[in-house]
């Protein structure tokens, strides 16, 4: 292998790990949303089915947190895309010297462990609920309110960071302008500024509502009695959990995903407009190729295209013969069920025959051979060897072994106490199986007159 | 509407850094007047101080005659254009050029129709709906002009519009802006390092040097009668000779040098003469004022070593090693057909006469 070659594999291997590394548990998850098996996994594989997407649409406590963190995230988009933005304009504002300070300052809720947050933001509602004399109700108390509140201490220094990477790109020339031109500080901000700031208010927005939505730890000391979907998703764990969560992952990534291709999308659009531009500026073309509607981009049609049929496809297969399915499954089931009972009750009774034996054993050389003779014989070669005396008269049609003396050994009711056994016994006296010489060995007779002597 | 400039008394420091010392200027109304200067020197900050972003440490701006102090640049009857033009990228041509009337409010349909017109006047017709940046570099800076223009200022000033510009636009650029001058009419200040421009356009030129303001003249007499050893140097190809003042004659001065006594002009500064015997001078002869003395007498002759010809189609320019200096003097004559006739390495003897040469007093000079 040529050098050029090995380090190609590496890359190639590198790049696969990662890509395991980073998807691999998200693939796996979202595997577990299909199958039926109650509890989320993907071997043994059952029926591929989305009832779990149902279960979740049922499932009244986790919709309801979902909403509540909805809601939480676009109060949280209100309150902290404006704060950050009004840091970072203040930011420019600032002496230079004291520039650094006022960074660290306004950065530092980042730095703070979102538990003290939590704690901290509901601590200081509290006072000054009580300072005011409010009720247990009002709003100091709310957990809407100071999840608000709590998250946006944080997520305002997030926000404020894409805000002041936006306007390091902004010509202060430009605001200058406008000001030369007759606008009033308003207008140059409401004209010139906000529009510029547009894209980066759009990145905040979604960043706050993210940074919102997923947010656990803050959130569950602010939430007190509201629950979002963190907090559920956190109980349900404690108390067990169904794929259903898988479900609801499927349904963020999957969002998630369509919504990156579509902005991919609509990026592309963009470049290709402005390289358009830069040519007209050139004088290479006259004029600017008028682009399609963007929802007429053929890109924009497949990448629809392919979420419904995926849909479609989904739904169908996971709705279509997936009782028929699990009836098959169910049966499948209850025979390996049947099977390992049948296997494990062998393993429990050959363990105890092994240590009866063993005590036993013990036994006939301590105790002077009393109650037990009836044992007598049962380890002379004889009782093992084939077609014993005992086993010919019983008159059985199929060729014997002497094993056979075993026979029943490990039916149930060898392990039940005496008495069940007894009237077998009494029933068949001649068909004793092998095991019927041990018939007394657990009865405290057979031990009291050793222990007595 | 037209209105005329004072600054009067103008210091603006910047901590300890002085950017501006004592400016005293008077422009008058309609007037287009440059500021020349090397980088650095302050004229951006001089003009940010007239159109308001800048408030003077000291002294005065008036517009019109009225003190601008505490009017606000949105308030001041001046539109800026800036170094790097700062269009707005995220609107159309048109309403960039509108920009300062949707600001006043004024009507859709109205400004549509005035920044038209403003398209005409640059000759950008039917151009209004483009985005800015698929403008090439010379249809933006007459963009700009028109967005200045349509704000109805009595005072346009231009902070080095054409130097982003490349050379064959920029001087069609500089016929453009006087067109444009002379038709609105209005008070143009313009901000340039480039002294061609300055000359070519201005009816007046104020010289800057590290803040100060050496010298407020016409083009003609800025280049033929500098007032100080840094206009002389800055402005213009120099050669220049350091000597001493040993006889004074009215207006014209005798300087001993190494390279033999020269005499020369000597230039009055605010009517004040400014050699006397004695004086440490320095005699400024420009390439196109020196001859070869074998052609016609002179009232100074040097004697020199030719180094090197330079041919360069309309002239010739001779690099001279003069005796008693060690600095190349540069000598250019006008290609006229018939060849230069001095072969390197040969001794010439070369001059002028007393009235094309300049005698200053020793002061700092421009960086070469
Ligand atoms: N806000 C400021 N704070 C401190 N110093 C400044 C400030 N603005 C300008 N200066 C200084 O003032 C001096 C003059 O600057 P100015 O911008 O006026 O130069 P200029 O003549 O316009 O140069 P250029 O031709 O390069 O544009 C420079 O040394 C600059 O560093
Ligand atoms: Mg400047």
């Amino acid at each position: 292998m040529s050098s050029d070659r090995i380090r190609r594999f590496f890359v190639l291997f590198f790049v696969l790990g990662f890509f395991l590394y980073l998807f691999g548990p998200l693939l796996i998850m979202g595997l577990t949303a299909f199958n039926s098996s109650a509890f989320p996994r993907v071997s043994p594989w059952e029926c591929f089915t989305v009832e779990w997407f149902d279960v979740l649409a049922n499932d009244g406590r986790l919709l309801e947190g979902l909403k509540n963190s909805f809601l939480i995230g676009f109060g949280v988009v209100l309150f902290a895309v404006p704060l950050g933005l009004a840091g970072a304009l203040m930011l420019t504002q600032v002496q230079e010297r004291v520039r650094p300070w006022y960074y660290t300052i306004v950065i530092s809720p980042i730095l703070v462990p979102g538990v003290v947050l939590g704690i901290s933001t509901l601590l200081f509602w509290d006072r000054i609920g009580v300072m005011f004399g409010a009720s247990r109700d009002s709003i100091f108390y709310d957990g809407f309110f100071l999840t608000i509140i709590g998250q946006s201490t944080f997520i305002a220094a997030y926000t404020m960071l894409v805000f002041i990477s936006r306007l390091q790109r902004f010509d202060p020339a430009q605001e200058e302008a406008a000001l030369d031109l007759g606008a009033t500080h308003v207008q140059a901000f409401r004209k010139i500024l906000l529009p510029f700031l547009k894209p980066a208010i759009a990145s905040a927005a979604v960043l706050a509502f993210l940074a919102s939505f997923e947010n656990y730890n803050t959130t569950v000391f602010t939430s007190i009695s509201t629950s979002t979907l963190t907090t559920v998703l956190a109980s349900k764990v404690r108390y067990g959990i169904d794929p259903s969560i898988s479900a609801l992952a499927v349904a963020i990534v999957v969002l998630t995903v369509f919504g990156a291709a579509i902005h991919e999308v609509v990026k592309r659009r963009e470049e290709a407009a402005a390289k358009q531009a830069g040519m007209v500026a050139a004088g290479l073309i006259k004029e600017k190729k008028a682009q399609k509607q963007w929802f007429l981009e053929p890109a924009i049609i497949g990448i629809l295209l392919v979420f419904i049929a995926g849909l479609g496809t989904a739904f169908f297969a996971g709705t279509i013969g997936v009782e028929e399915c699990k009836v098959a499954v169910k049966e499948q089931k209850q025979i390996e069920t049947a099977k390992r009972i049948e296997a494990l009750k062998q393993k429990t009774q050959a363990r105890k025959e092994a240590e009866a034996a063993k005590v036993e054993l013990q036994k006939t050389e301590r105790a002077n051979r009393t109650g037990t003779e009836n044992f007598n014989s049962i380890f002379s070669g004889g009782n093992l060897a084939p077609k014993s005396d005992t086993n010919e008269t019983e008159g059985n049609d199929s060729p014997r072994t002497g094993t056979e003396n075993f026979n029943s050994i490990f039916d149930s009711t060898n392990l039940q106490p005496e008495e069940s056994v007894k009237p077998d016994d009494e029933a068949e006296p001649e068909a004793r199986t092998g095991t019927e010489n041990f018939n007394g060995i657990f009865s405290s007779g057979n031990l009291a007159p050793a222990t007595t002597e | 509407m037209s209105a005329d400039v004072q600054l009067e008394d103008v210091w603006i420091r910047f901590g300890d850094f002085v950017a501006a010392k004592d400016v005293n200027i008077h422009i008058q109304d309609g007037e287009f007047f440059s500021f020349l200067g090397p980088s650095g020197c302050g004229k951006t900050t001089l003009l940010r101080a007239v159109s308001g972003f800048l408030a003077p440490s000291q002294g005065k701006v008036l517009i019109g005659g009225k003190d601008m102090a505490g009017i606000g640049p949105n308030k001041r009857p001046t539109a800026l254009i800036f170094q790097n033009l700062a269009l707005f990228p995220l609107m159309t041509v048109w309403e960039n050029i509108a920009f300062s009337l949707e600001v006043k409010g004024m009507g859709k349909a109205d400004r549509r129709k005035r920044a038209d017109e403003l398209l005409d006047l640059i000759a950008l017709p039917n151009q209004g709906d483009k985005m800015v940046n698929e403008l090439s570099g010379g249809q933006k800076q007459r963009v700009a002009i028109a967005r200045a223009l349509a704000a109805e200022p009595d005072v346009l000033l231009l902070d080095e519009p054409l130097s982003a510009l490349d050379l064959k636009l920029r001087q069609h650029m500089r016929t453009e802006l006087r067109a444009i001058q002379e038709r609105v009419g209005i008070t143009f200040i313009y901000i340039t390092h480039d002294q061609g421009e300055a000359l070519t356009m201005s009816d007046n030129v104020a010289v800057m040097s590290q803040g100060i303001i050496e010298q407020v003249a016409g083009g003609n007499q800025i280049y033929d009668s500098p007032e100080t050893a840094f206009v002389a140097s800055f402005v213009g190809e120099n050669n220049h000779f350091i000597g001493k003042v040993s006889e004074c004659d009215g207006e014209t001065v005798s300087v001993e040098t190494p390279s033999g006594v020269l005499r020369a002009r000597s230039v009055d500064r605010n009517g004040q003469k400014q050699l006397q015997r004695g004086d440490d001078a320095l005699v400024f002869i420009r390439p196109e004022s020196l001859g070869f003395s074998d052609q016609r007498p002179f009232d100074n002759v040097l004697q020199g070593i030719v180094e090197r010809q330079e041919f360069e189609g309309n002239f010739w320019q001779v690099f001279l090693k003069v005796d008693g200096s060690d600095r190349v003097v540069t000598l250019s004559m006008v290609n006229d057909g018939r060849s230069v006739g001095h072969d390197v390495g040969s001794r010439v003897k070369v001059g002028c006469n007393a009235d094309l040469a300049v005698a200053l007093p020793l002061g700092p000079m421009a960086a070469e």
